[in-house]
């Protein structure tokens, strides 16, 4: 019995709410790839570009709860996602074409864009602090749990509950469908697979007659819709406040890198990996041990590897780690 | 001369831009802004050194910055007693518990060829040392936080006078930056970039938690000066009157004695924070002077032209003999080092150290604004950088008032959107910052000062 409560506290504890963490860095860490992979910059807007679609979307979810829709037990913002989604892909587009595309032209160095990058950080949180205001807002409205702790202690008889919240659920699911249909485009398609093949070897695709346009084009609303998703997944289950947004650019990249930089796939398991390490060694495992060993061994502290402070740190930690051994990232990105 | 005429007169508006706000707003104002354009100026010059000089990206100058305030208040702040008792011994024995493990890792590296085996013993080096540290640290940390937690709390410092840490304050930046450089230098640009950005956020994170060096978001408040305090300054005799000598005009005007008095007292009043913002603002007109010389001189020395070789060519560089990996490492921890002292600068000007208030946008990505802005490569156009930006950064809130008041002057007091703009004012500044970031990359791309390359 002590051993499935054990099992039961670190699936509550850890495996659920990295699942859903890791799913949130996930999407951002793939669109960051995708845009290093094909545009061939870091991109610095990465976070504030999320908290822009998320902020659009908790404007619909208020003009929708003002006219009384809603979802019944699941969160409005879902029926808001693409109204934010087509206007961050506007945002992109015309970002694109009065900033970014004048730098492609001119073939400038990736530096340059990286630092343009950051103007535009500039602009996007600007645009969104002045819009909506800098505070936390919480906009999830519905069925909060879809499994209390106390109806699964009565259902099984364990000690140990395990909460499930419907946003984690929500998360994973979209986040699976959101990914699928995204590598099935990639892989499947005419229009992915030119892609893939512009960032592959742009002199190359170029040849063989792939319209550089489209490319580019097909790659900023990809990033648009991941990141309005992403940072709606992410707000419904924690809370929105664009500095958090900026602040999670950090992880999204650590997760990007790690996963090798320019490969979609390896940022996706990139995030899960950063979710999971950053709560796995931070987590205080005092009541674990003290299910799984005898009396006489139980430990007095909280074993606890590193304060919950120091989660940033972990992640940051990992990537340089990764940095050193294997730089282009476990999954082989492109080579440093 | 003719060749100077543009920089010289950028820094004649600069300067009557800060009068401006003198005659405007206030003196005290003015000069605020005067400190902090000075501070800006190290910084901007450091990252210079570093991006100008040698073109690599460090977005880690919040960290260095960071590390600086901490020499400050390490230098400064008198040594805590009972702290020391409680758990210094502990505390010495971990850091040469630290000294040991990288002893035995540098010795397991040379010994050993490379091999896993090789890696495990590291990490098994590691991990015991790790053990080691956390059995002994742990009580001694518990015991120092628990003296007197109100006030103090940690260790304390060296109870010197403040001003020696501007140099302290380079070298914890400086060997920081050694040690970051170590690790990451070898990476492509952006990689470096986004390196150097999470690493100054974990040296941030440890600064803000490690309670027993740095009292951590508890602050240390109330940091000893290098120049006279205001209230001194108001019963001193000599001050006195020389605010009566510089203002006997406007005392002539008045008849009353007691009225006289009055006026007289609140000019000594306003005049003290002006004198001590002046003395402030003269401190680091030296340091700024001093560095400005020294990095002139080594920009148009031999190993200024070899950097700017480097820079352009690293591959050519090589072929020619120079040791590419060596210099960038030199000119990465003279850069952060720079950092450091401004960082210091800054703490003793605030008199107090927040390591809450240590931001990316602010202490990183503004200063980056700055170097791009003033002209990367010549360090009269990073001065300019410093100066013009933070004066942006500090007038775009009135001046965006302004703005929003005359746009919105048809709408009501009432009015929800006429409300709402002025409650989100501070926000302007970033939107400012961005666009004069993406006009300058557009249409100046060298800055408003480009670098002038002398050739022979």
């Amino acid at each position: 019995m002590d051993f499935i409560n054990s099992i039961v506290l670190l699936l509550n504890y850890i495996f659920v709410p990295a699942l859903s963490y890791g799913s949130q860095l996930a999407l951002g860490a793939i669109f960051v790839s995708l845009i290093y992979g094909i545009l061939r910059f870091a991109y610095f807007t990465a976070g504030d570009l999320m908290s822009f679609g998320t902020m659009f979307t908790i404007l619909f979810t208020w003009y929708f709860q003002s006219l009384g829709i809603n979802l019944g037990v699941l969160p409005t913002a879902l029926l808001a996602i693409p109204f934010g989604v087509i206007i961050t892909i506007l945002y992109v587009l015309a970002k694109d074409k009065l900033i970014f595309s004048y730098y492609r032209t001119k073939k400038s160095p990736p530096v340059m864009l990286a630092m343009v990058s950051i103007g535009t950080m500039f602009v996007t949180q600007a645009i969104v602090r002045i819009v909506i205001g800098p505070f936390d807002r919480r906009f999830f409205d519905g069925e909060k749990f879809i499994l209390k702790a106390n109806e699964f202690k009565e259902m099984t008889g364990l000690n140990e509950g395990l909460t499930i919240k419907s946003t984690q659920v929500i998360t994973l699911l979209v986040t699976i469908i959101v990914v699928s249909i995204l590598f099935w485009f990639l892989n499947k398609t005419k229009t992915g697979k030119s892609m893939r093949a512009y960032s592959d070897n742009e002199d190359l695709a170029l040849l063989s007659g792939i319209d550089p346009k489209k490319v580019v084009m097909i790659t900023w609303v990809i990033a648009a819709i991941l990141a309005t998703i992403g940072g709606t997944l992410y707000g419904l289950d924690k809370s929105f406040k664009p500095f958090t947004y900026f602040n999670n650019m950090l992880p999204i990249f650590a997760a990007a890198i790690v996963g090798g930089i320019g490969n979609p796939f390896g940022a996706f398991l990139g995030g899960y990996v950063i979710a999971f390490s950053e709560i796995l060694i931070t987590y205080a495992y005092k009541k674990f041990f003290i299910y799984i060993l005898p009396e006489s061994l139980e430990p007095d502290g909280l074993l606890q590897l590193l304060s919950t402070d120091y989660k940033f740190a972990v992640s940051f930690s990992i990537l340089v780690i990764v940095l050193l051994f294997r730089p282009s990232g476990i999954f082989k990105g492109k080579i440093i | 001369m003719k060749q100077y005429s543009d920089v010289i007169s950028a820094y004649v508006i600069m300067l009557g831009l800060i009068i401006l706000v003198g005659f405007l707003q206030s003196w005290s104002m003015a000069l605020s802004i005067l400190c902090f354009c000075l501070i800006s100026a190290v910084m901007t010059m450091g990252a210079n050194i570093q991006w100008g000089y040698a073109g690599l990206i460090n977005f880690g100058i919040m960290g260095y910055t960071a590390l600086g305030g901490l020499a400050a208040v390490l230098v400064s702040v008198p040594p805590v007693k009972e702290a020391w008792q409680a758990g210094g011994l502990q505390m010495v024995i971990c850091a040469l518990i630290i000294v040991f493990i990288i002893f035995i890792v540098r010795f397991i590296l040379k010994k050993y060829k490379k091999s896993s085996n090789r890696n495990y013993i590291i990490a098994f080096a590691i991990i015991v040392g790790l053990i080691f540290l956390r059995l002994i640290s742990g009580p001694a940390i518990h015991s120092i936080e628990a003296v007197n937690p109100a006030t103090t709390g940690f260790l304390g410092g060296m109870g010197l006078p403040i001003i020696f840490s501007w140099v302290i304050g380079a070298f914890f930046a400086g060997g920081l930056a050694y040690v970051i450089g170590k690790i990451a230098l070898g990476l492509r640009a952006d990689y470096l970039a986004i390196a150097t950005l999470l690493i100054s956020e974990i040296v941030i994170a440890i600064i803000k938690h490690e309670d027993w060096l740095t009292r951590g978001v508890k602050n240390v408040i109330g940091l000893k000066r290098p120049v006279p305090y205001e209230i001194e300054l108001q019963s001193t005799q000599w001050f006195i009157n020389l605010v009566e000598k510089f203002n006997q005009g406007a005392l002539n005007l008045v008849t009353g004695v007691l009225e006289k008095e009055q006026l007289l007292k609140q000019l000594v009043i306003d005049g003290s924070t002006v004198f001590v913002k002046l003395c402030y603002a003269g401190l680091f007109s030296i340091v700024v002077i001093i560095l400005l010389i020294v990095t002139q001189k080594a920009l148009y020395s031999p190993w200024g032209r070899m950097m700017r070789a480097i820079r352009d060519n690293d591959e050519a560089a090589n072929a020619m003999g120079k040791n590419v990996v060596k210099q960038h490492l030199l000119i990465f921890v003279i850069g952060s080092a720079v950092v450091g002292i401004a960082g210091a600068m800054m703490v003793t000007y605030d008199g107090l150290f927040t390591p809450g208030s240590y931001r990316p946008m602010r202490y990183t990505f503004l200063i980056w604004v700055m170097v791009i802005v003033g002209g990367s490569g010549n360090n009269f156009g990073a001065i300019l950088g410093g100066f013009a930006v933070w004066f942006l950064w500090i007038e775009s809130a009135p001046a965006s008032l302004y703005l929003i008041n005359l746009l919105t002057s048809g709408l009501e007091e009432t009015n929800a959107l006429k409300i709402h703009l002025i409650n989100s004012i501070p926000y302007f500044r970033l939107l400012v910052m961005g666009i004069a970031l993406l006009l300058v990359m557009r249409y100046k791309p060298k800055g408003i000062i480009p670098e002038k390359i002398r050739h022979i």
